[in-house]
């Protein structure tokens, strides 16, 4: 597998035929690194690579490039995100370089929700750049060896590049093209948006196929198991782009007192069977946010133990 | 045209707290057609600030005077022998106006009374949209009249993101998203594959990111 793009496990999961699984970890809200170290330790052996969110819902935290680096520390592959809400374009690409420097080998390129929603909304934002064109961006470092003002690289950089995509956001009818847009700019792999609206999902992935996205890049499908009927209906009400069906809530509710987070671990598991023969799907994302210990777990159940090693 | 908001009473009260004698200058520029710095507000802001000076017992005299423009030398001069007179002078324009003044009379102090806050117009009686950015490389024809810079949240050029829902911007329900407008306008013209390749980054060095601009007519440069 010599023409690997970027060496990572991930891609070679992927190459090798397999299906992906992928999990997500936050950098603490400081330097507790001891915390960190603890929440990979949950997810060594058990995914393939782990996504590190850059300043979540623009809530400050350390770094996702430090964060990366530490998890690499603990024999963790990661799957470094970086938004472009706070960077411009020469802080990117020396962050690009950093990263690949480090060792760190996948690379989640997003827009960044605004930071009106985060902890310091007095800020200003950048924008210098948007996901699409940092897509762009990573891929012409690493294929031409490039800056973006086609100035040459000393080495370039190493990097699987990744990137969004939201089944579930509107204008619907547009998703599967922008998604086609992020396919032609240069993204490997996909990971999509929490799915909890099957039936739709189901329609997205036929667009997909029809389209032969899925032939050119790796499309992951994100499951977050729901804890409790509170997150359920705050994440369909609440979140921009979520969609929560009723029915949903509804069996959620007629879980019982007590049993709701297994109901939740439930629907996730089934949904991930679902995807595992789903046509286009390669892989699943699970975000089980500030939920690191629960995952050996459902991945033991999902049946997506052990891990192939390649 | 530029829209601004005027400041509040006590922010402008407290500008004034150790001055006796003041003048406030409108403009029937931009601030009049948005109604925040034309004579009529400058006449409302007079009273409101000698009210409550009156209240405190410390009363204000307070001048009105509305120019032109206050973004050019030309009615800038027109004031030459009024704004010497005064412990400080309120300027109602955008800040165009105080700067203007305060290069005039280096002398005097110029306060400004509003925020400026944009470029744009009225939607409807009362309401004033953001439309422009002011970015130096105008692209709205890629975008069906619709400027992604000065209306997404993100200035994205390969919107939307993610965050669109219900035609609203995932900031506020109050804020529209352009690019559900963008997208929308070209599937009805049936002009989708405009949209479909991606566009390349933006130089920003014509906005502001470049520097403070200046434009040249060289024809009447004398």
């Amino acid at each position: 597998m010599s023409d690997l793009k970027s060496g990572s496990n991930l891609e070679k999961v992927l190459r090798a035929g397999h299906f992906a699984f992928t999990g997500e970890c936050g950098p603490p809200k400081g330097v507790n690194v001891e915390h960190l170290k603890e929440k990979v330790a949950h997810l060594k052996g058990v995914v393939d690579a782990v996504n590190v969110t850059d300043n979540q819902t623009a809530v400050v935290r350390m770094s996702s490039w430090a964060a990366s680096t530490l998890m690499l520390q603990e024999g963790v592959e990661p799957n470094f995100q970086m938004v472009c809400r706070d960077r411009n374009r020469l802080a990117i690409m020396s962050d690009i370089l950093g990263v690949s420097a480090m060792g760190i080998r996948n690379m989640l390129c997003l827009s960044g929700d605004h930071q009106r929603f985060g902890n310091h909304p007095q800020s200003k934002n950048v924008y210098d750049i948007d996901s699409m064109q940092l897509i762009a961006l990573v891929k012409k470092m690493r294929d031409e060896g490039v800056f973006m003002n086609d100035e040459e690289i000393d080495v370039p950089p190493r990097l699987f590049v990744g990137a969004a995509a939201n089944p579930f956001a509107e204008p619907h009818e547009f998703r599967v093209h922008r998604l086609a847009k992020k396919v032609a700019a240069g993204a490997d792999f996909i990971q999509t948006q929490c799915i909890y609206n099957m039936e739709r999902f189901r329609g997205f992935m036929k667009q997909v196929v029809d389209m032969g996205l899925h032939e050119k890049c790796a499309i992951l499908a994100g499951v977050t198991p729901m804890k409790s009927v509170g997150m359920a209906k705050y994440m369909g009400k609440m979140v921009p782009g979520m969609d929560v069906p009723d029915e949903l809530i509804q069996r959620l509710q007629g879980a019982g007192k007590g049993k709701v987070a297994e109901e939740g671990i439930r629907f996730a598991l089934e949904q991930i069977q679902e995807f595992q023969e789903m046509e286009g799907v390669a892989g699943v994302h699970l975000m089980a946010i500030e939920w690191e210990h629960r995952v050996p777990e459902i991945a033991e159940r999902a049946g997506m133990l052990p891990r192939p090693v390649v | 045209m530029i829209i601004a908001d005027r400041k509040p009473l006590a922010e402008l009260l407290d500008m004034v707290r150790d001055c006796d004698r003041i003048l406030i200058i409108g403009c029937k520029g931009c601030v009049t057609v948005c109604n925040v710095g034309g004579a009529k507000e400058v006449g409302i802001l007079a009273s409101a600030l000698k009210i409550a000076r009156k209240k405190e017992g410390r009363p204000l005299e307070v001048d009105e005077r509305t120019i032109e423009r206050q973004c050019d030398p030309e009615y800038i001069e027109q004031v030459r022998n009024e704004v010497g007179g005064y412990d400080a002078v309120i300027s109602m324009a955008c800040g165009v106006g105080p700067q203007f003044l305060s290069k005039a009379y280096p002398e005097q102090r110029f306060y400004p009374a509003v925020n400026t806050t944009s470029f744009g117009g009225a939607v409807q009686h009362g309401v004033w949209e953001e439309r422009c950015a002011g970015c130096g490389q105008c692209v709205i024809h890629y975008f069906g009249g619709m400027c992604p810079i000065a209306r997404c949240s993100k200035s994205l050029l390969n919107g939307p993101c993610g965050g669109s829902a219900g035609g609203k911007c995932e900031i506020s329900k109050d804020v529209d998203c352009i690019w559900d407008m963008i997208v929308r306008k070209k599937m009805e013209e049936g002009r989708l594959e405009d949209l479909l390749d991606v566009k390349p980054p933006k130089s920003w060095d014509t906005a502001r990111d470049g520097g403070p601009r200046r434009s040249v007519r060289e024809e009447l440069v004398q």
